[in-house]
């Protein structure tokens, strides 16, 4: 594909029905109302010339280049904000125009540099192409220096690590200004001055490094001229091909244009017709794409005996048939069961398949499991149990709708920021947020973003008081009594269990420390402020009661029938890119792809036929169980596909212990990660600018990723695997990943409709896909549940029995930062960590005081299982008695201190609720030095 | 924390604690369908030698469950 350039219709389209008549320049043109008089133009194929409008912002109506004649219409008034109405007949073009338009051209380059030729926006630069445009010859007031006063010596601020700010040639259109506010909702940018002093500005004039920016790219992307540029264009030249592509980061799951010069990316850049982001971006999908060239790569196999000796590297050959004869051997020394694997959210959907496949077919067990277990497998059980469907209910656009927003243990604008801005925007539009949460999220408070309720509750306390919200809805009869009657079962039960005293807001409140009116009226809010929509991330999954307090926010949205259409809905915002596909994809050790239990026989004898061999029909190991049973030795070999488990997984002393037990450890990764460390046998794979195939986001919407380079190592992951498979004795064979698709489609009815030549033509698929819905499902559960009638459970709150002692006053919980991902194997390979280097330890003032820690102290923090050093940051974020770090780093680790305390339902490990205590490390000497870990009884 | 009690009568202590509400027959068939749906072999095998051992770390419905989930056999 040639630069692929989105079409600007200058002004954002209007819903609703086209209903307005109109002619331009004598074409008749249909239009919604409010449709501006520019766009209705360029609908009808007509361009009308236009700096300041551009059709992600509301029209602004500064340039004065977009001017037409519309007859009764005294003077010429700017097509952007003029908006349609009947009967108007519009010219774009004739002599006046153009002579006014000329002169506001002629001002506009009076004031800037004219380098054309060695400007880095040559060719791509919207200035230069209106000078054409307009036909403009001459430069009445001179140009550059010889035009007077000018803004030329205006310095170029470079703070960035990926963009430019080169004021000189800033056109002082707003666009950048507006995009802060409109598109990423961070009102970072401004115009500081008036008049001819008017220029943007980072805030406060400092910057834009130091700025509130948080470099999502929309200023860049919207940028007319070489303003802002990314440093990456300076450096290289504008890209001459694109490929359209998804992001490998968060969950939300955008697409992007990747653009390249021959096989080199120059730059990713948002596609607006992108079903999950429609054209933004967030610093790491937009700029956070160096570690896939990163010197530290792997793009050679390597094998050792033992984990003693030295790495070999070995030929593709080698290390695949070593790989298979040790699989081999070790099962026949002890047994079917005694090998596994691990799939990742991070490979495509034909990775995670081909992988599941591998252990149900060759291995001859159910030993698979997903790193979803350790984040959201509570959503796929909870939301199984009530709904009937292991997936959210809306789709992203679905927020636009909705009145009342209800965040639980998330943070959208650090962990999932795309769709974080879209949800600020509905906010600032009126609807009321209530947030539920340890921390004060930047949600809770930020410009023009304010919420309603903030729940400060007690980490652990999340069933608790969802108990209370229900609690309140019954009690107060806010119950939605017809969606119930038609649409639910197990009502009545439910109800009389949530009626209890216990758990009312009063008695919930000396439990979670939440007063009880607010709770009242967070309640009463979610019922009936109109509707209500829940948004739920890893704060409410990743305690021993994850799956619980998941049945216990579909119980909510079931009782006041905020289910089954636009605006309402549960929605589990996803980590990781694929975690909704590695569910999907039957990474469960109970599930088959589509989420149907492995004792069905039905399901079973689907894949027994097609796969030419007999599935076990008893579920398999989880990761946590796979541990103790390494650590027991009933489990020897494990295949780790793109998951740094020795960093991710909680109690990292227990999984060290664990991996130093096994006999044999394959992991297939970019990078030596901590887990490598452990490893027999690396198997180099693909970033996913290589890879061919699909993710699944967490709208359950499949976007394609399609590969904008060859592997770097020779192969695709899902041939390595099919590879080891045939080694192993059994025939696995694909041509294409296109063909594993259709396998999937094949035999999973969710994804019967979908292929790669489908998604070509549509762009993306919501799941399900099949014959009712053959494009898709943006929304689920619209007429009935996915199990017919949704089923309310009893959720009875178990308070963990992790808790602070004298020894351990304090509660530790963890989460996520904007610039780093996961365990930051990827963004700590690229200039993110300008933002965030080390993971720190957010601690209130009041608990840092009676320490005697200031902050950027070094402090140890330590749990019943471990300890680790780190900085401390002092923060009235995090409530007295409550300190916060993110899991990004291994040097210091967070899952050194997190407990093996895990999910009843599912082992999701219980990362938001240790017990530690902090102490202050006096520094000897002063040092600058990252911190060792100090990990108790590690054995690395 | 296990404090040295295997994870599998941690676990099925935990499960448990969640359908306390229930009566004792109710609980034990819940817990052991929930067993029945997401153990590995090995697990449930293993929760049902200790439970026949007379072991009195299991609470009594993570114990009568573990019968049940024998007797299926």
């Amino acid at each position: 594909m040639t630069l692929l350039k989105e079409p600007d219709f200058g002004t954002p389209a209007r819903a609703g029905e086209a209903t307005v008549d109109l002619t331009i320049d004598g074409v008749a043109v249909k239009v919604p109302p409010g449709t501006s008089v520019m766009r209705a133009a360029k609908e009808a194929g007509v361009d009308v010339p236009k700096l300041c409008a551009t059709d992600n912002l509301e029209a602004f109506g500064s340039c004065r280049l977009c001017v037409v004649e519309i007859d009764g219409v005294k003077g010429t008034p700017a097509s952007c904000t003029t908006p349609v109405r009947d009967g108007m007949n519009v010219r774009t073009q004739n002599e006046r125009l153009g002579k006014l338009r000329r002169g506001v051209m002629e001002l506009y380059i009076s004031d800037h540099p004219l380098d054309c030729l060695t400007c880095s926006a040559n060719g791509d630069c919207e200035l230069q192409d209106m000078a054409g445009v307009t036909g403009l010859r001459e430069v009445r007031y001179g140009s550059g220096v010889e035009a007077g006063a000018n803004h030329m010596d205006l310095p170029t601020d470079t703070s960035n690590p990926y963009f430019d700010f080169e004021a000189s040639k800033c056109i002082a259109c707003s666009r950048c200004v507006r995009a802060c506010d409109e598109v990423q909702g961070t009102l970072a940018l401004t115009i500081e001055g008036r008049g001819f002093d008017s220029k943007v500005a980072a805030g406060a004039g400092v910057p834009f490094f130091e700025s509130d920016c948080v470099s999502c790219g929309a200023c860049v992307q919207a940028c007319p001229t070489a303003t802002l540029q990314e440093k990456s264009v300076v450096e290289l030249g504008m890209p001459t091909r694109t490929v359209l592509t998804t992001c490998a980061y968060c969950g939300v799951g955008c697409s992007f244009k990747a653009e390249l010069r021959g096989d080199e990316l120059v730059r990713m850049v948002p596609y607006k017709n992108g079903g999950a982001n429609e054209g933004h971006s967030c610093v790491k999908g937009r700029f956070a794409f160096g570690y896939a060239s990163h010197p530290d790569r792997v793009l050679e196999p390597m094998v050792r005996d033992t984990i003693a000796d030295d790495w070999r590297t070995v030929s593709w050959e080698e290390a695949i048939t070593f790989t298979a004869r040790r699989l081999r051997e070790i099962q026949a020394q002890y047994g079917q069961g005694s090998i596994g694997a691990i799939t990742s959210s991070r490979t495509t959907n034909e990775e995670v398949y081909a992988v599941q496949k591998m252990v149900r077919a060759v291995f001859g067990n159910n030993n698979v499991d997903t790193c979803a277990r350790v984040c959201h497998s509570p959503t796929g059980y909870g939301l199984k149990q009530t709904f009937g469907e292991s997936a959210g209910t809306q789709d992203f656009r679905s927020v636009d709708e909705s009145d009342v927003i209800l965040v639980i243990g998330s943070n959208p604008t650090d962990a999932h920021p795309v769709f974080g801005s879209r949800m600020k925007q509905r906010i600032r539009q009126g609807a009321k947020l209530i947030v539920i949460d340890p921390r004060r999220i930047d949600l809770v408070r930020s410009p023009h973003v304010e919420a309603a309720y903030h729940l400060e509750l007690a980490p652990g306390t999340n069933v608790a008081i969802i108990n209370a919200l229900a609690h309140v809805v019954v009690t107060e009869g806010l119950v939605d009594r017809e969606f119930v009657r038609s649409r639910c079962e197990d009502f009545k039960a439910w109800e009389t269990f949530i009626a209890q005293p216990e758990h009312s807001p009063e008695a919930v409140s000396g439990i979670s420390g939440v007063p009880a009116d607010a709770i009242r009226a967070a309640a009463r809010l979610y019922a009936t402020g109109g509707n209500a929509a829940i948004y739920y991330g890893l704060g409410v999954t990743e305690h021993s009661q994850g799956s619980t307090m998941v049945m216990g926010m579909a119980n909510l949205a079931m009782a006041t029938g905020n289910i089954g259409r636009a605006g309402v809905g549960v929605n589990p915002m996803r980590g990781q890119n694929n975690v909704q596909g590695s569910c999907d994809m039957g990474s469960f050790p109970h599930e088959l792809p589509g989420y149907r239990h492995v004792s069905d026989d039905d399901v079973r004898s689907i894949y027994e036929h097609l796969w030419g061999t007999p599935i076990l029909n008893e579920p398999g190991l989880r990761i946590p169980n796979m541990f103790d049973a390494a650590i027991d030795g009933s489990f020897k070999a494990l295949f780790v596909q793109g998951e740094d488990i020795a960093q991710s997984d909680p109690n990292t002393q227990h999984v060290f212990a664990a991996l130093g037990a096994l006999d044999l450890l394959v992991v297939q990764d970019l990078f030596v990660n901590e887990t490598a460390k452990f490893a027999h046998v690396l198997l180099p794979g693909t970033s996913f600018l290589e890879k061919d195939g699909t993710f699944t986001n967490a709208e359950r919407r499949i976007n394609r990723v399609r590969p904008i380079m060859a592997p770097r190592t020779g192969k695709q992951e899902w041939e390595i695997v099919c590879e080891i498979a045939q080694a192993m004795g059994y025939p696995m064979h694909y041509d294409s990943a296109a063909q594993i698709m259709a396998e999937i489609a094949l035999t999973t009815p969710t994804f019967m409709g979908v292929s790669f030549a489908k998604l070509d033509e549509l762009g993306s698929i919501q799941w399900p896909c099949n014959v009712e819905h053959p494009d898709g499902t943006p929304i689920m559960h619209e007429d009935e549940f996915t199990r017919g009638k949704g089923r309310f459970m009893e959720t009875v709150y178990v308070p963990t029995s992790e808790r602070s002692t004298r020894k351990f006053p304090l509660i530790l919980t963890t989460g996520r930062i904007l610039s780093q991902y996961n365990v930051g194997a990827q963004t700590r390979r690229t200039a993110n960590v300008a933002w965030h280097a080390e993971d720190v330890l957010e601690i209130h003032p009041h608990d840092a005081e009676v320490r005697g820690v200031s902050d950027g102290d070094l402090v140890a923090l330590s749990s019943r299982v471990g300890r680790t050093e780190l900085r401390a940051r002092i923060s009235d974020r995090i409530p007295v008695g409550v300190c916060y770090t993110t899991f990004h780093h291994p040097v210091s680790g967070a899952n050194v201190v997190t407990t093996d305390n895990s999910d009843w339902a599912t082992n999701c490990p219980e990362y938001k609720v240790t017990a530690v205590q902090v102490d202050l490390i006096p520094a000897p000497v002063a040092t600058d030095a990252v911190p060792e870990p100090v990990v108790a009884g590690g054995n690395r | 924390m296990s404090g040295g009690v295997p994870p599998y009568v941690r676990l099925a202590n935990e499960i448990a604690a969640q359908f306390a509400h229930r009566s004792p027959e109710d609980a034990a068939t819940a817990i052991a369908n929930h067993l029945k749906a997401t153990w590995d072999p090995r697990m449930k095998q293993a929760l049902i030698t200790h439970a026949e051992s007379g072991a009195t770390d299991l609470s009594p419905a993570a114990a009568l469950a573990a019968r049940r989930l024998q007797a299926a056999r």
